[in-house]
């Protein structure tokens, strides 16, 4: 259950990827029939992809390397661009690391950069993003759903401020894309990165959209494929890929996020009612259809890890542990919680392949495995042990 | 990530739990860093006669603690001070680079219990 680590390729997107490696290798900038396979191929992906997020015109789907690319484009693109204008930004503590990193490397060029705060279930004010808006403020860039949490955003409340003030809106769909639906123009959103991996898709492949008329500048320079924007020999085999990944995603959101809601909310009242000390990380309600992110008192996230991948339970955690900085994850402090209840946190986050079943064994095993470990942890309360 | 030995004693840890009327105990690490260790001795005849301990941490924060109370038991005072966690981890077949400052704390956590066992026998004096 840790979907958001990695989803396996759906076959029906391998299949249509195929022929693009051995067959239809063709260039889209070549002006013979084999370039034309390949741009008519290029064409019908970014159709897709802008159906999937509701945008009017596919030329407004640009694709780049994934979303930590459409990020950087995105960002640094409408900084650099509109750096007359103005060069403050106005951004959230639950970003990707991707968003938080760019911002920061924008910082020590000068950019004014405010991380509004969230509160506690993970959700931000729109009213306070109108209150930092000022004259300089050229960027308003808020996440569609957080990963980690679970949290949905009040994307087109933040929207319709932005557009308000003439201020550029970029959101950052990956956790959320093929999961729930986006509309890009009643969501009065300017920019929107999208992760082909994130839905089923092949890694490697993002892509951005960029509303008409956005005055925008590239982080790559080149040949000038993707209007200049994203320079590059296109991944047409990727880039089939997401367009077959949005297609099937577009299709199949409604029955596989009602059923995936229903598991979600069955694993989350199933822990919390059987386990003592347990609580639910992010929204209750404005949640991704996929994510339970639950967190049990006196244990660590690691040991909790480990002993349910002894039971063939794979799931992920806020702790610091399995982290590269061996910081504990900055969604979960930003939301209030202290170190240690970071620490204690464990993500869960489903797909097409879980069951309900899957569901029953996690809520069999799962305490069994917290209790061991309090059993072993010296910050229990004795009389739980009893 | 972690080796069998590692893993074995996560899952079966020796001498899991706390002495009532321990002769000395060390306390090491932090729950603000996700690592909290506790080692309890018993001393008789200047040797360690048990040894306990209790973990609030990760699988190698455990399976270290596990691994010192199987190290040190029966030793003298002055051998299980000579234990290092270089000892702790090769004990355990080796750690994850990442994880041998963070988690291998149980050397610690033995030597400060026999510091605590030593201060309160020069108070009894």
């Amino acid at each position: 259950m840790d979907y958001a680590a990695g989803m396996p390729l759906d076959p029906r997107v391998f299949k249509a990827m195929k022929p693009y490696f051995t067959e239809n290798y063709g260039n889209p900038s070549s002006a013979h029939s084999f370039g034309a396979n390949a741009k008519n191929a290029l064409m019908k992906s970014r159709e897709r992809v802008a159906c999937l997020v509701g945008a009017e015109k596919p030329e407004e789907v640009i694709f780049t390397s994934g979303g930590t690319e459409s990020n950087n484009l995105a960002i640094k693109g409408v900084a650099y661009r509109n750096k007359e204008k103005g060069n403050h930004i106005i951004t959230t503590t639950i970003e990707h690391m991707s968003v938080i990193n760019i911002c920061k490397h924008l910082q020590k060029q000068g950019f004014e950069i405010s991380y509004l705060p969230v509160g506690k279930e993970g959700m931000v004010d729109p009213e306070r993003v109108k209150d930092e808006i000022h004259d300089k403020t050229v960027m308003i860039s808020v996440m569609y759903a957080n990963g980690e949490i679970g949290t949905i955003q009040s994307i087109e409340e933040i929207g319709r401020i932005a557009h308000e003030s003439q201020v550029y809106f970029h959101v950052d769909a990956v956790a959320a894309a093929g999961k729930i639906p986006i509309n890009v123009d009643g969501e009065h959103i300017d920019l929107l990165s999208v992760s082909s991996n994130d839905m089923y898709g092949p890694k490697g492949v993002g892509a951005l959209y960029i509303r008409k008329g956005t005055r925008i500048q590239p982080v790559i320079q080149g040949g000038g494929q993707e209007r200049g924007v994203r320079s590059g020999t296109e991944n047409i085999p990727g880039i089939v890929g997401m367009g077959r990944a949005a297609e099937i995603a577009k299709e199949e959101m409604a029955a596989e996020g009602k059923r995936l809601s229903q598991l979600r909310d069955k694993l989350i009242m199933g822990v919390l009612e059987t386990i003592e000390r347990s609580y639910l990380n992010g929204h209750p309600t404005e949640r991704l259809p996929n994510n339970a992110n639950l967190r049990f008192s006196y244990i660590e996230g690691e040991s909790l890890i480990l002993g349910l991948d002894m039971l063939g339970i794979q799931v992920s955690s806020g702790s610091a542990c399995t982290s590269k900085t061996l910081e504990p994850s900055h969604v979960l402090l930003a939301i209030g919680l202290a170190h240690e209840e970071a620490h204690g946190s464990l993500v869960f986050t489903m797909g097409k392949q879980n069951s309900e079943e899957d569901v029953d064994y996690v809520l069999e095993t799962l305490p069994g495995v917290v209790k061991r470990l309090r059993a072993i942890s010296p910050l229990t309360p004795k009389e739980m042990l009893r | 990530m972690y080796s069998k030995k590692v893993m074995d004693h996560f899952m079966n840890p020796r001498n899991m739990g706390e002495i009532p009327d321990a002769d000395g105990v060390g306390t090491v690490g932090n729950p603000v860093c996700g690592d909290l260790m506790s080692v309890y001795i018993k001393v008789k005849d200047n040797r360690l006669e048990d040894v306990k301990f209790k973990t609030f941490g990760c699988g190698a924060a455990i399976a270290t603690s596990s691994m010192i109370t199987e190290l040190a038991k029966g030793k003298t005072i002055e051998d299980a001070l000579e234990i290092t966690r270089k000892d702790v981890a090769d004990s355990l077949d080796g750690l994850p680079p990442v994880k041998m400052h963070c988690s291998n704390l149980a050397a610690d956590a033995l030597h400060a219990a026999i510091e605590d066992y030593r201060k309160k026998k020069e108070a009894e004096k």
